[in-house]
């Protein structure tokens, strides 16, 4: 698959302005409720990214993504319940929490390939989801309110929806660029070259298991991270967000936006979101929509709305 | 001089198939060890016994006198094994410079790298590109593997093993299926080797092994049944008629 398209470089530049310049959009047109559907769109997207990391890139599908996206909510929910709202805290405490469950799960998971590493992932992300719904001290099945959204220095900012949008685009932004030196890096090449060929890999010395390892759990701290900013988004958290079909919507948008190409997995979560939002309204059994137009993606566009942007991937 | 490679006592069956039956083997420093064998003898099963893919039932493998049985293929590959492989393993999504290139981040990057490191990476792509010059490929540098012809996957699969400046080398008959001209490349390429890296090397043709080889040694049914110079194994009475007798030796 030589590219004879090229990734025009200034593309994200372009939409990352428009995407900053949203928030004004919305209001001027007299949605304001824009902002926030946008904000949610982009936190789904920094949860399709930190997927795209070890499916797209490792070829590890992973149905438990939820799990680690949902104790990222639950570290803000239970630390705002405990009075603990500053953001510069908490935030990275999502990030910590959901890393340090992928290193540990990871130890067991990422030994499996295929189908096992499926059910594996799948059945830790459930552990979590019925973990959560037995938190009776924090809500158990119903959720758990969280008063008031993260304090940023201690200013209540985020309050301000506009501000928090700005807040989750800054973050995917970094998200984004950080992700993309990462598959470029010495790590990264190995992570793509392991999906080649593993006996070749490591024939040169490489660690596969100590690799993929990391990269999960790098991906379940950023799944974290959205984690923590859903939290703070819809001031409530609730075992629902860790549920196995949140993580096959995750692996929806990510199929959807393009594998192993980090843009069109944001691409993804803002397709399948806006879809969601527009068909919703029409139709509850909307998702039997979604199902064929998935496959007419995959038939005509195997690598998905990202490949309209980017061709070559490896 | 003490050998580069020896086994001792190797067994491995699958099921009621004995593939190794208690193989005794040396490839002693600077020196080209030829094993042959009919189709299905067990010779790509002992190499990978000796990389590490496949853990034997019972024996030991010692590298320059070390014992690395227990070893997992990545931790013998950094004592500096190197195995090419029969079914050709370039990876086929990265280009001929990237398959080289990441054969020797494997050897001089130990730790893990999570951001970019230019110069790092301009260094072993210059190394890289001199590699694969040298086998010929030069104009193949940013051409993906998979879209190589066969025979130009076999000299990049030379290019991968040369660039581990390994302490000893499996090579799992590196002329399959390349065309005359790559053959006699390939030879050529071992020629150079020979004194320098110690080779274990598994190849049907016995042009290339007898022009190549400081000794041969014979694999049928999992044993070594013969082992000795060339003039010993054409000598060897048991050798014509387990093997070279047979048309199946010359043609394959
Ligand atoms: N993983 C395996 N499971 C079962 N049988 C195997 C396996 N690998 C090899 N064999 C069998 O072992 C025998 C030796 O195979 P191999 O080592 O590839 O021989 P050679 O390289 O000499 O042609 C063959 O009969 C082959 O079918
Ligand atoms: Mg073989």
């Amino acid at each position: 698959m030589t590219s004879t398209r090229r990734r025009a470089g200034w593309l994200p530049l372009a939409l990352f302005v428009v995407a900053a310049a949203w928030p004004m959009i919305a209001e001027m047109s007299g949605n304001p409720f824009w902002t926030v559907l946008a904000s949610r769109m982009l936190i789904f997207a920094i949860a399709a990214i930190s997927l795209d990391l070890i499916l797209g890139y490792g070829a590890m599908v992973s149905f438990g993504q939820a799990g680690a996206v949902g104790i990222g909510a639950y570290s803000v929910g239970i630390a705002a319940s405990h009075g603990l709202n500053e953001g510069l805290i908490v935030l990275p405490l999502a990030v910590l929490a959901s890393g340090l469950f992928s290193l540990v799960t990871g130890f067991v998971a990422v030994r499996t390939r295929g189908v096992y590493f499926i059910m594996i992932t799948l059945a830790f992300g459930q552990m979590i989801y019925f973990t959560a719904t037995s938190l009776s001290a924090y809500g158990g099945d119903d959720g758990l309110t969280v008063w008031s959204r993260s304090t940023i220095f201690g200013s209540g900012i985020l309050e301000d929806e506009r501000v928090f949008y700005a807040f989750v685009l800054i973050l995917l932004a970094a998200v984004w660029v950080l992700a993309r030196l990462l598959v470029a890096s010495p790590f990264g090449k190995v992570i793509t070259a392991a999906r080649q060929n593993e006996a070749r890999v490591e024939s040169l010395g490489f660690d596969i298991f100590a690799h993929r390892l990391a990269i999960y759990t790098i991906s379940g701290a950023i799944a974290g991270l959205a984690g923590g900013l859903l939290a703070n988004h819809a001031e409530f958290v609730s075992p629902a967000y860790m549920n196995w079909q949140r993580s096959g919507e995750l692996i929806v948008m990510v199929v959807l936006g393009g594998m192993g190409t980090l843009f069109g997995p944001i691409a993804g979560a803002l397709a399948y979101l806006g879809l969601e939002h527009v068909l919703a309204g029409f139709w509850q059994h909307w998702r039997i929509i979604l199902g064929p137009l998935l496959i007419l993606v995959v038939l005509r566009a195997p690598g998905g709305l990202g490949s309209f942007i980017k061709t070559r991937r490896t | 001089m003490s050998p580069t490679l020896k086994v001792e006592g190797l067994r491995k069956a699958y099921g009621g198939l004995v593939v190794s039956d208690g193989i005794d083997l040396e490839v002693r420093p600077g020196e080209i060890h030829a094993l042959i064998g009919p189709n299905g003898a067990g010779k790509t099963t002992l190499v990978s016994e000796i990389a590490g893919a496949v853990t034997p039932d019972a024996g030991r493998v010692f590298l320059e006198g070390r014992d690395i049985t227990g070893l997992p293929p990545h931790e013998r590959a950094r004592l500096g094994l190197a195995r090419s492989f029969q079914i050709t393993a370039v990876l086929p999504r990265f280009t001929v410079l990237e398959n080289v290139t990441i054969a020797i981040q494997g050897l001089e990057c130990r730790r893990f790298r999570f951001l970019p490191a230019p110069a790092l990476e301009t260094g072993w792509c210059e190394r890289a590109s001199a590699i694969i010059e040298s086998v010929g490929l030069g104009r193949r540098v940013d051409t993906l593997a998979g879209s190589l012809s066969h025979g130009e996957k076999r000299m990049l699969e030379m290019a991968i093993v040369l660039a581990r400046a390994p302490r000893l080398l499996l090579a799992d008959e590196p002329m399959a299926g390349a065309g005359g001209e790559e053959t006699a490349a390939l030879v050529a390429l071992l020629e150079r080797l020979k004194g320098t890296v110690p080779v274990l090397l598994i190849e049907h043709d016995m042009d290339a092994v007898f022009a190549l080889a400081d000794r041969i040694s014979v694999l049928v049914y999992g044993r070594i049944i013969a082992s000795g110079t060339a003039a010993e194994i054409r000598a060897n009475p048991e050798v014509q008629a387990a093997y070279l007798g047979s048309d199946e030796g010359l043609v394959a």
